[in-house]
């Protein structure tokens, strides 16, 4: 690390315009006031920022793609939630997918 | 506390334990990367509780890393956290003095802390449940648990360094977007919500290749605009209760929150991870 000043003012940036979005959705929020179907679509909003969130994360690495084993991972837990199964299984489901792939040399 | 367990019952507080529990695994390959990057301890550590969203945070470190600029890194996390607004925007007011109470409104330091745990899986957990009780105690539960255990991993990751460097092996990678995938299902049962999600996943997965990271998620926003156009037919009485509690109940129960602790997931460097939370 070389420059201590600078790091720390990076991280001070950071931190402080995090918790400047953190609160500023909350209060145009408490400003408007939406009616109940206004209510719905920023929920439908956050879920399809989520669903963006988990193709991302699930798919790719920096610009490209993550590799077969994590994706599989992930699918494997989808559809374990999709019927139902207990959370703990669909996580557990979707690290021990990865990692059996990897384990048999899939990347 | 105990408020938080009688509000939200067994299950909920299992599910919530074990998404933190996947924090602290992620938090733990966090904080040993920053040490094998080259960071003493106090940088994953101060970032860890003050910044609080991984992805972010990995990717800072990743870029410093590799002889960026520490205010362009900060730039650069700063667009992977501009999801949080949305959040905001999307939660009933959940941060009020009255955690489990019935009160909308609230100011001082539960505001202050309420807001700095705002994150993907307390988002998540939150849109997950019925009423509005329910979203404010598995926010605060979940919100306080990812608190504790994102720093406490990376410290303890930072400490026992490369021992825990390479979990891929473990597939902790797979974990955090299983983690959300798994509460917004219920979500995406309802056919709209569904058809809405996967263009905007893949709008984003489109855009990943050319845009910053941070930017493609942000993108996916414009699956919604479909939603404009037909809701409101939809969206009709849905009597009583409080508008929160109607839109999650019509979904079964919305889960935003993906802050995202995915990044990282390898730990390698830089401009990977751009994951979560």
């Amino acid at each position: 690390m070389k420059d201590t000043t600078l790091v720390v003012a990076g991280m001070a940036t950071l931190a402080a315009g995090t918790y400047a979005f953190r609160l500023s959705g909350q209060l145009l929020r408490a400003r408007i006031s939406f009616p109940p179907p206004a209510g719905k679509l920023l929920e439908a909003a956050a879920v399809i920022l989520l669903a963006a969130l988990v193709a991302i994360t699930a798919l790719t690495e920096g610009h490209g793609f993550s590799g077969f084993a994590r994706p599989a991972g992930v699918l494997v837990g989808g559809v374990l939630a999709w019927r139902k199964a207990p959370f703990l299984v669909v996580v557990i489901a979707a690290a021990a997918t990865a990692a059996l792939l990897r384990l048999a040399g899939v990347r | 506390m105990s408020s938080i367990g009688r509000t939200l019952g067994r299950d909920v507080l299992r599910d919530i334990a074990v998404t933190c529990l996947a924090v602290l695994f992620i938090g733990l390959s966090y904080g040993a990367t920053a040490i094998a990057s080259g960071f003493p301890l106090w940088v994953p550590a101060a970032q860890s509780v003050l910044v609080l969203a991984g992805a972010s945070e990995f990717l800072f470190i990743g870029i410093v890393a590799a002889g960026g600029n520490p205010l362009a890194a900060a730039l650069a996390g700063l667009l992977v956290n501009a999801r949080h607004l949305p959040y905001g925007l999307a939660l009933p007011d959940i941060t009020g003095p009255d955690i489990t109470g019935p009160r909308v409104t609230g100011r001082g330091w539960r505001r202050i802390v309420g807001t700095h745990v705002m994150n993907d899986e307390s988002v998540v957990f939150a849109l997950a449940q019925d009423d509005l009780p329910g979203k404010r105690a598995a926010y605060w539960a979940c919100g306080l648990g990812v608190l504790i255990c994102w720093p406490g991993g990376a410290v303890l990751g930072a400490l026992i360094g490369s021992a825990v460097h390479d979990t891929g092996a473990f597939g902790l990678d797979a974990m955090f977007p299983a983690v959300i995938l798994a509460l917004i299902v219920p979500d995406l049962r309802d056919r709209m919500t569904l058809q809405a999600a996967l263009a905007g996943a893949a709008v984003a997965l489109a855009a990943t290749p050319f845009l910053p990271a941070g930017l493609p998620v942000l993108l996916a926003l414009v699956a919604v605009l479909p939603l404009l156009r037909q809701r409101p037919s939809v969206a009709t009485p849905e009597a009583g209760a409080t508008p929160e509690a109607c839109a999650t109940a019509e979904a079964d129960g919305a889960n935003p929150g993906a802050d995202g602790a995915n990044p990282g997931a390898d730990g390698k460097s830089g401009e990977q991870s751009v994951g979560a939370r």
